[in-house]
């Protein structure tokens, strides 16, 4: 399916990194040289051989705690970013081939609920639950899903009305066949776009909830709270909250070079091999 | 405004030489390849005469039309030859050079009026931009003018006509306009597109008339292509036949329609024979399907698409159901399927009273009742094998699985002509021939009673579309199976029919065997229709108008 050897640089850097991050991500107490919580030198001290990238607020090692902070910011904007879809992709496909009040119903909930700013919404929801990961996951999940379901509908429309469809329908398929066999094979590149696209919103969110303080909560190590953690140290030229804040965009460019690849790649009509 | 005067030579209008033309593609999985469309072809063209260009899809007729305007359509690119339009190589015109060309010297009308319109705009605006873009004409001389043509070209109201917009007037109509729309710059040449192809039959003679009188009257030469010998035979001087991108004949066109030189000629001529022996109901057996007294609207419209409607269909038969479009034979085969509950009357399906709504009937009535499509290739699914296209009724209505599925897919693909070797193919990498023949095998993977084809040859080349009804005509032989056969092309239903229901504005107003529908005296409008088969004989056009008794819907 995808072709390695006709890569566009922009793909390749994109690729590169997010295998990057990916790895930190899922090798963390491998790789990293520290404990996320273990203090190990002075506060905010400079980058040395010892402490690559300098030491954070509370002196811990920053190197090791963004790595850490991979893994928890990956992990719960995956995870949300897994659920949206899953929720979205299939109610948003099964508006469109039932059709009639159930769709209407659906489309007026999710309408409700895009009408309410996502970040109020979220502050609100979450600072009445208790913060674990778990409710980060819901309450992300739920939010983008109304996105996915937007989009996955009105893609499903389109094709529910192709011939293929009605030929389905007239041998006489079930629900699932149609939704799983006829119709989402044929949504998924613009689904698959849009999967980059929402992982980054979820990656984002996050962090915007973390620095607020309604997200991870510390010692766990995001790159939102490290930003929040290490905010003052900027006042004294200190650069160590510009770190994650860097991390955070590199993660979005690079994913997105992957998404756009991806799309290039699955967007013409060649049945599977294209 | 100074009138530029255009260049005239001696010599012919449009002289091509040694044109080559070629396009790159990315096969998948594979390194980009240069192809050749259109390989050494070299043509004249005298001022005045008209020259048809023919050949089936991928001949490059387009491709070489468009040439002349110094045109590659999506990436094809021009690499060898010259096209001298009055006497100067216009390929090395420069992009400045070829803007003061076209719409000047040379004008296109294309397949699809519609699309080719702006709908933003009125008709008139539309008509006259070319002229007052070069600079040809005032506002109101070509306004003047634009009024002449509609008249010229018998549109209704040729005075009001172009403060119409483009979806208020009718696809015949304003295919016209379009024509209006090249002459109105008063060019020395026209591309005619298959400006007729998508239009009804009665209309097209209409379309026809106008274009081969407005061509006669002002003088213009022009390069008319289309996939239809019939049609080409009415309008033009001098046909060339082209197939593969390479010339296989070129003549004058009494001389190709009927002394054709080359064998491929010869094949296209003769394509529309099929010989079939009408069989006539069985005395005394029930028909397999029959539609009572059936009426049907789409949502809750008091227009009625169908109404009351009565055909019956015996075993192993074949019913035609032939109609402009607008005449609800298409209504009536999703009626028949359930697609579009009738509101009165009923389906009655070997022996048994069928429930209206599709989702109330049973598996083994959906079975027994299959369906092809028109466009081959949005009824099938892009991202699914053909052995999954084909396998996929075989399991669902038969629970055949693996190997024993695998078995009776390739024996499908044998009776349909195609190897085995195509089961994993993607729809994309068929042609459109194989593509129709994939549904006719999904169809028959149901082992159904009845096919309902839906003008399953219209989007073909003649020679495919010949190729597909012999291969209905043996699989009926074969299995037994009866067609409900929608279309609006006569041709086919004289070669595949025992039954035919002629349908006008929901109606059936002509309805019987084969041989006493075909037979005279004739309603008015099965007299239009029969009479509006474009036949390959010189001078039919003028004969067929003039012995018209009715309008066609177009006007």
């Amino acid at each position: 399916m995808f072709d390695f050897k006709r890569i566009t640089p922009g793909a390749a850097i994109g690729l590169f990194f997010t295998a990057l991050f990916l790895f930190a991500a899922l090798f963390a107490p491998w790789i990293a040289p520290y404990g996320k919580a273990q203090i190990v030198g002075g506060v905010w001290e400079p980058m040395s051989s010892q402490y690559w990238l300098g030491t954070d607020n509370l002196g811990r090692d920053l190197l090791s705690r963004m790595i850490y902070g991979a893994r928890t910011t990956i992990f719960i904007a995956a995870m949300a970013t897994a659920l949206s879809f899953s929720l979205g992709a299939i109610l948003g496909f099964t508006a469109a081939v039932v059709g009639g009040w159930p769709d209407t119903v659906m489309s007026r909930f999710v309408d409700l609920l895009m009408s309410i700013p996502t970040l109020i919404f979220g502050l609100v929801v979450l600072s009445v639950l208790p913060t674990t990961i778990i409710t980060l996951i819901l309450v992300m999940g739920l939010l983008d899903a109304t996105r996915v379901y937007r989009l996955s509908r009105a893609v499903a429309v389109d094709i529910n009305v192709m011939d293929y469809v009605e030929a389905a329908k007239l041998r006489g398929e079930g629900m699932g066949w149609i939704i799983f066999r006829e119709i989402l094979p044929n949504a998924l590149s613009p689904l698959v776009s849009e999967l980059g696209l929402r992982f980054i919103y979820a990656v984002l969110f996050l962090s915007a909830l973390s620095f607020l303080g309604l997200g991870v909560q510390p010692p766990e190590a995001d790159w939102g709270g490290m930003v929040k953690e290490n905010k003052d140290g900027i006042v004294f030229g200190i650069p160590a909250a510009l770190i994650p804040a860097a991390a955070i965009a590199a993660l979005a460019i690079s994913v997105n070079l992957v998404a756009d690849w991806v799309l290039n790649r699955t967007t013409s009509l060649k049945g599977g091999r294209g | 405004m100074a009138k530029a005067a255009k260049p005239k030579a001696g010599g012919p209008l449009l002289d091509i030489r040694n044109l080559r033309i070629e396009a790159t593609v990315y096969p998948p999985g594979e390194d980009p390849r240069t192809v050749t469309i259109v390989d050494d072809v070299s043509l004249t063209l005298e001022r005045g005469k008209v020259l048809g260009l023919i050949g089936e899809s991928g001949a490059g007729k387009s491709t070489i039309g468009l040439s002349s305007m110094a045109y590659g359509r999506g990436g094809v690119r021009i690499t060898g030859g010259e096209v001298l339009l009055n006497g100067r190589d216009i390929l090395k015109a420069g992009k400045g050079g070829i803007r003061k060309i076209r719409g000047r010297e040379v004008c296109y009308v294309a397949q699809s009026a519609a699309a080719a319109f702006n709908p933003a705009h009125r008709l008139m605006d539309q008509v006259v931009e070319a002229a007052l873009e070069h600079g040809t004409a005032s506002r109101a001389e070509a306004e003047k003018r634009a009024k002449k043509l509609f008249r010229k070209l018998s549109l209704p109201d040729p005075d009001n006509i172009g403060n119409r917009y483009p979806h208020q007037v009718s696809g015949g109509q304003l295919q016209r306009v379009m024509t209006a729309m090249a002459l109105c710059s008063e060019p020395d040449l026209i591309v005619f597109d298959e400006p007729t192809t998508a239009l009804d039959v009665t209309t097209q003679i209409d379309v026809l008339a106008a274009i081969k009188d407005a061509i006669r009257d002002t003088g213009v030469a022009a390069l008319y292509i289309t996939h239809d010998l019939a049609v080409v035979a009415q309008v033009s001087d001098e046909i060339m036949v082209l197939r593969h991108g390479k010339l296989v004949e070129w003549g004058a066109t009494r001389q190709i329609i009927k002394e054709p030189r080359q064998e491929y000629t010869n094949k296209l001529v003769s394509v529309h024979e099929i010989e079939h022996l009408e069989k006539t109901a069985p005395e005394g057996k029930a028909p397999l399907l029959s539609v009572k007294n059936v009426t049907a609207s789409y949502g809750n419209s008091s227009v009625k698409v169908l109404k009351d409607v009565s055909v019956d269909i015996y075993p192993g038969q074949t019913l035609a159901v032939v109609g402009e479009s607008g005449s609800g034979k298409s209504t009536l085969a999703r009626a028949v399927t359930g697609l579009l509950p009738p509101s009165q009357g009923s389906v009655v399906f070997d022996g048994r009273t069928l429930s209206n709504a599709m989702k109330d009937r049973t598996r083994n009535d959906l079975r027994e009742l299959q369906m092809i499509y028109q466009m081959a290739d949005v009824a099938m699914n892009p991202r699914q094998t053909v052995a999954t296209i084909i396998g996929r009724p075989l399991e669902f209505y038969f629970d055949l699985r693996g190997a024993e599925r695998d078995r009776r897919v390739a024996e499908l693909l044998d009776q349909i002509e195609m190897g085995k070797g195509f089961a994993d193919r993607y729809p994309a990498e068929l042609s459109g021939g194989q593509k129709q023949r994939v549904c006719i095998a999904r169809a028959l993977a149901a082992k159904p009673k009845l096919i309902i084809c839906d003008e399953v040859t219209s989007a073909l080349d003649p020679l495919v579309a010949h190729g597909i009804l012999r291969l209905l005509l043996e699989l009926q032989a074969q299995e037994d199976v009866a067609y409900l056969f929608i279309t609006h092309d006569l041709a086919t239903v004289k070669s595949i029919a025992d039954a035919i229901a002629v349908m006008y504005r929901g109606e059936v107003v002509r309805y019987g065997s084969k041989s006493t529908v075909l037979t005279p005296p004739f309603d008015a409008y099965t007299e239009l229709l029969l009479s509006s088969v474009p036949e390959m004989e010189l001078g039919w056009l003028e004969k067929a108008i003039g012995s018209r008794r009715m309008e066609s819907a177009g006007n």
